[in-house]
Formats: structure tokens, sequence, C-alpha cells
């Protein structure tokens, strides 16, 4: 029977952070994915940001297939007729290093496995991971395509569905609260008419976020990330809160109805949609964090739940590819001793907690619960559309006081409940 | 275009490679669960559809595999697998 030193299950970016850092140091890798190349089966927003990971993996990011570098954010309140837009842009979103950069995940993730293959690393593509073989206690090795395959430790980076983490009994079940699903569109355009309509320059890129009645006042919103030659246009609708309203529109139609939005159609007019993906988002944060190792086994990436949605943007790629490195370091401690047992693998959690990684989920633990805050979906934006309609409109007749057309809007209950959401946000 | 035809003609963009068996079933004896309505509502490529007796009936060509219906409905309704390796959807963007 094959024996591994590591089996790696999956190469989206934990799978494949994890193996690039494992690469060259003397190990028997093998790299299991069931797409027909690696990125085949991903679809993310996406935007990655690399502070966090720049320095540790130092080598990747100059020549890295990234789209565009963010200067502009923004967030829009859609309210049913009218939305308000806040646009953030500054020097500091155009100075070296960039801060974050739009990507596309075949691309990436395909990139990102040569990296590794040059490396002397082995990848099998369109290898399904069916169960994990159990001796003792211990995870002992996999079972994919009829063999049985074996290993000192298997690294689960299978994504949000995690069936390997599932079978390895280091997972319940799965609550619809704690996931949303992301739909999207990639849309080619003219870069120029990208940069005319986005208001760039050369390979400066745009992320816009968006709330309010794309998701019929549910937890939920839209997103627009530029790339080079496209636009990723997507919507993210809270699982537990849209399936069990009996009345809202469904999935697809949502995504239609948010696309043909006036804000938005006029930046994708005379696009061409080239691809419609969708995906699982975790979104539990730090509380539906479970076990992230067992004997003989690691959890990295979203098959560990390690993505976070902190309000104006969701992070799981960076969380995917630091947990990848950090549960390399940890496999690479563990050979020393020659020790798999989860004594000794709980080196990883250590890692993860003295990393950005975990650092991250413990201080936005909070934030779950206060985006998924409803009135952040219907009631804000109605209600600030229709001050913002008064205070711009000036009728046939005499004009109102600024001050009197908000309070018209805005009774003694409302400023309250202003005050208290507000209380709440300052917790993240 | 109706709606699901203009839906279907998206899903006609995408790559789909083809498998052998269906990787999600409704189990038996579950087609009338009121937990399939979540998926009625949620499919992306909308592929769950309820016919004139109130069963829901589901169709696997053209599934993302994003895991919605799972997440939606449990195990207890679904029967639910990634298909097999080199076949289902193959983004070419992601
Ligand atoms: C719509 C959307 C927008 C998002 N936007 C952003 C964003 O802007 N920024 C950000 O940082 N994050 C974003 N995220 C989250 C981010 O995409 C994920 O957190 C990230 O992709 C997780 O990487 P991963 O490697 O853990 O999992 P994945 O990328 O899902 O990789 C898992 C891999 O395992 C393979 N696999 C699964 N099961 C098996 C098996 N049994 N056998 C073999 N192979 C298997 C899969 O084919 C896949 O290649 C977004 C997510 C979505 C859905
Ligand atoms: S996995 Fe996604 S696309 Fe496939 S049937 Fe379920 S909800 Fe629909």
């Amino acid at each position: 029977m094959e024996k591994f030193d590591v089996i790696i299950v999956g190469a989206g970016l934990a799978g494949l952070g994890c193996a690039y850092t494992l690469a060259g140091k003397g190990l028997d890798v093998l790299v299991l994915e069931r797409g027909d190349y690696p990125g085949s089966k991903n679809a993310s927003g996406g935007r990655l940001y690399i502070n966090p990971i720049r320095n540790l993996f130092p080598e990747l990011w100059d020549k890295a297939p990234l789209e565009r570098h963010i200067v502009h954010e923004s967030i829009t309140m859609m309210a049913r007729e009218r939305s308000l837009a806040m646009d953030y842009t500054g020097d500091e979103l155009r100075r070296e290093p960039h801060q974050s950069y739009s990507l596309l995940r075949s691309k990436f993730d395909r990139w990102l496995a040569e990296q590794v293959e040059t490396n002397g690393t082995m990848l099998m593509c369109k290898v399904k991971v069916n169960g994990v073989l159990k001796e003792n206690n211990q995870i002992v090795g996999v079972i994919a395509g009829g063999d049985e395959l074996l290993a000192d430790v298997v690294i689960a980076c299978d994504g949000v569905l995690s069936f390997v983490a599932e079978k390895a009994g280091l997972r319940t079940s799965r609550t619809a609260h704690d996931y949303a699903v992301g739909i999207k569109e990639v849309i080619t355009l003219e870069p120029t008419l990208i940069n005319e309509r986005f208001h760039l320059e050369g390979n400066e890129g745009a992320a816009r976020l968006y709330v309010g009645d794309i998701t019929s006042g549910k937890f939920g919103g839209g997103f627009i990330y530029t790339n080079k030659e496209s636009i990723s246009l997507g919507i993210v609708i809270g699982i537990e809160d849209m399936g069990t309203d009996h009345s809202a529109a469904e999935a697809p139609a949502l995504f239609d109805a948010f696309k043909q939005r006036r804000e938005i159609a006029d930046l994708i007019k005379g696009g061409t949609t080239v691809e419609y993906a969708a995906h699982l988002i975790a979104e539990g944060g730090y509380n539906a964090i479970g076990n992230l190792y067992g004997n003989g086994i690691l959890l990295a990436g979203d098959a560990a739940g390690l993505a976070l949605n902190i309000g104006f943007t969701v992070r799981g790629m960076e969380y995917a590819l630091a947990s990848g490195y950090y549960a390399a370091q940890t496999v690479l401690k563990a050979k020393e001793s020659g020790d798999y047992s989860s004594k000794s693998l709980s080196l990883y959690k250590t890692l993860l907690e003295e990393s950005f990684v975990l650092k991250d989920f413990l201080s936005f633990r909070e934030s779950p619960a206060v985006v998924s805050n409803p009135r952040f979906f219907n009631y804000y934006p109605e209600m600030i559309g229709n001050i913002l309609q008064d205070i711009y409109n000036v009728p046939t007749g005499t004009k109102e006081k600024l001050y009197a057309t908000m309070r018209k809007h805005l009774s003694v209950r409302d400023m309250w409940g202003f005050l208290k959401d507000l209380r709440r946000i300052t917790r993240i | 275009m109706s709606e699901n035809s203009a839906l279907k003609a998206k899903l006609g963009i995408d790559v789909f490679k083809p498998g052998k068996v269906a990787h999600i079933k409704i189990k038996p004896g579950r087609e009338k669960d009121a937990r399939l309505q979540a998926a009625i509502l949620l499919c992306p490529a909308g592929l769950y559809r309820a016919n004139e007796k109130g069963e829901v009936t589901l169709t696997t060509d053209g599934c993302l595999e994003c895991g919605t219906c799972l997440v939606a409905c449990g195990i207890e309704v679904l029967d639910w697998n990634y298909p097999e390796g080199g076949t289902g959807v193959q983004y070419r963007y992601g």
C-alpha cells in the first residue's frame, strides 16, 4: 500500500498554501483534488489582502496572477427605489506595497499549483477523497477512487463542507445559521470601459459592496470587484434567513433583480457574462470554529471554519493560505519527533492563536451577530433613502427646514433604536 | 425569455462534465418534506421544483455543487455527495 508523509485533501488556497510550505523539505507529500485542475471548483469574491500573509510566502507576490490593486472602496445602501453610496479612496491605497488585490480563483489556484509542482510535490487532480482510514483512534490515511492511501498525517483542506472533517469525527452537524451562499457572474468588459466607469487608471481596481433591498431586506448583500478585463458581480444570501421566508423571491431572481438595478446595469452595460458560479461561505465566525486537529489530522481554511464576515468585507482567502502555512509548520515539527498524535499536533492551534488568524477571529467574534442585524438590510436603507429624497427635493411651494424634514422620518423611538444599534456596532 | 429559460441559458455558459450517476438525491419518501421549500428558494441553479402533487423533484444537470441545498435541508432529506472526481462543473474564472 502507498504510504506518504502527508496527504493534503483539496488544492484550494489552504491546501496549496500548505503544500507550497512543505515543498523541498524532504517529505513525501501528496495533494488530492477532485476538480479537473486546481481552482476548477472554487469561486470567491474576491479580494485578497496581502499584508498579513506577505512574509509567509515572500517569493509569491511579484509573479502571482493578481488582477487589480484596490484603490476605491465603496458601500451602497440600496432602498427599493433609491440608494446612497459612500466612497473612499486615498493616496495610501495607491502606494506600494498595495494592500489588496482582486483575483479570479481558477486562474490563481492553477498558477499556485504550478509553483507547488515545480518544487517537486505530487498533485493528483480528478481524484475525490471518499473517506478516511482510522486505526486505533488515529487517522492513518484516506480512501480515494477505491484506493487506500496511507499517510502519517492527513490535512483536510477540502473547503466549507469538509466531508473529511466530518468523516474523521471532528465536525458534527451544519447549522443553516452559519452559512450563506454566494452567487456570482464574471462579466467581461473592455479595460478602458472598466477604468472609465469606476474612475480608475491603469491597473487600479475598485471594490463595491451593496446592502439593503438586494436580499429583500434579509441578511446578505451584493458585491462588485473589478478584474483586469472583467467584473465579478455577486450577491450573498444568508441561508437560514432566506430559506425560511417563503414569500421571498428565488435566489436566481434576486440576482437578476440586483443586476438590473440602474446602479449596477450602468456599470456592466455592454459586458458579456462568461461564467455563472455559486459557492457557500462560512459565516459563523469564532464561535463556529470547532476542532482544528485530531490524532493524525489537521483542518485548514474553510474546512476549519476560518472565514469571517466583518461587514464591509468577507475574508477567507488569507486565513486559508495562512492556516495552510501553519499546518505545514506543525507537520514539520511533528516529523522531527515522529509523533502525530493530537497532543503533538496541538501546536497547530497555538501557532494559529499566536498569529493574526485566531487573533482576528477573537477580536471579531461579535461581528456575525452584529452584521446580521435585520435593520441594516431594510429599515436603514429605506429610512435614509426617504430622508435624502426629502432633503434633495425642492417642491413647488416652500421648502421645509432641513432639521424638520429629518425629524419627520425620525421619531424619538427611531433615534433610540439607532443609538442601540450604534452601541452594538462598537463591539466590532 | 422566461425566467427559467434565462437561467438555463446562463448555466449553458458554464462548463460541465457529465457524471454517471446523480450525485444528489431526495431520499425516498421525503419528496414532500417542508425543508425542500428552502432548496426551491435558494438553489442558485433552480434545480428543485414542486409538481402538482406537492412533491419536490430534482435534476442535477447544471448543479454548481455549492452545497446550499444540503445546508438548508439536511441529511435526513438529501443524500448529498460531490460528483465523482473529474466530473461536474469546471470553473474557468472562479
Ligand atoms: C461569493 C464568495 C465571495 C468571497 N469573497 C471573498 C473575498 O473577497 N475575500 C476573501 O478573502 N474571501 C472571500 N470568500 C471566502 C473564500 O473564498 C474562502 O474562504 C476560501 O476560498 C477558502 O479556501 P480553502 O482553500 O479553504 O477552500 P476552497 O477554496 O473551497 O478549496 C477546497 C478544495 O478542496 C477540493 N475538495 C473538496 N472536497 C474534496 C474531496 N473530497 N476530495 C478532493 N478534493 C476535494 C475542492 O475541489 C477545492 O479545490 C468568498 C467566498 C465566496 C463564496
Ligand atoms: S448543490 Fe447548489 S446548485 Fe446543486 S442542487 Fe444544491 S443548491 Fe442547487
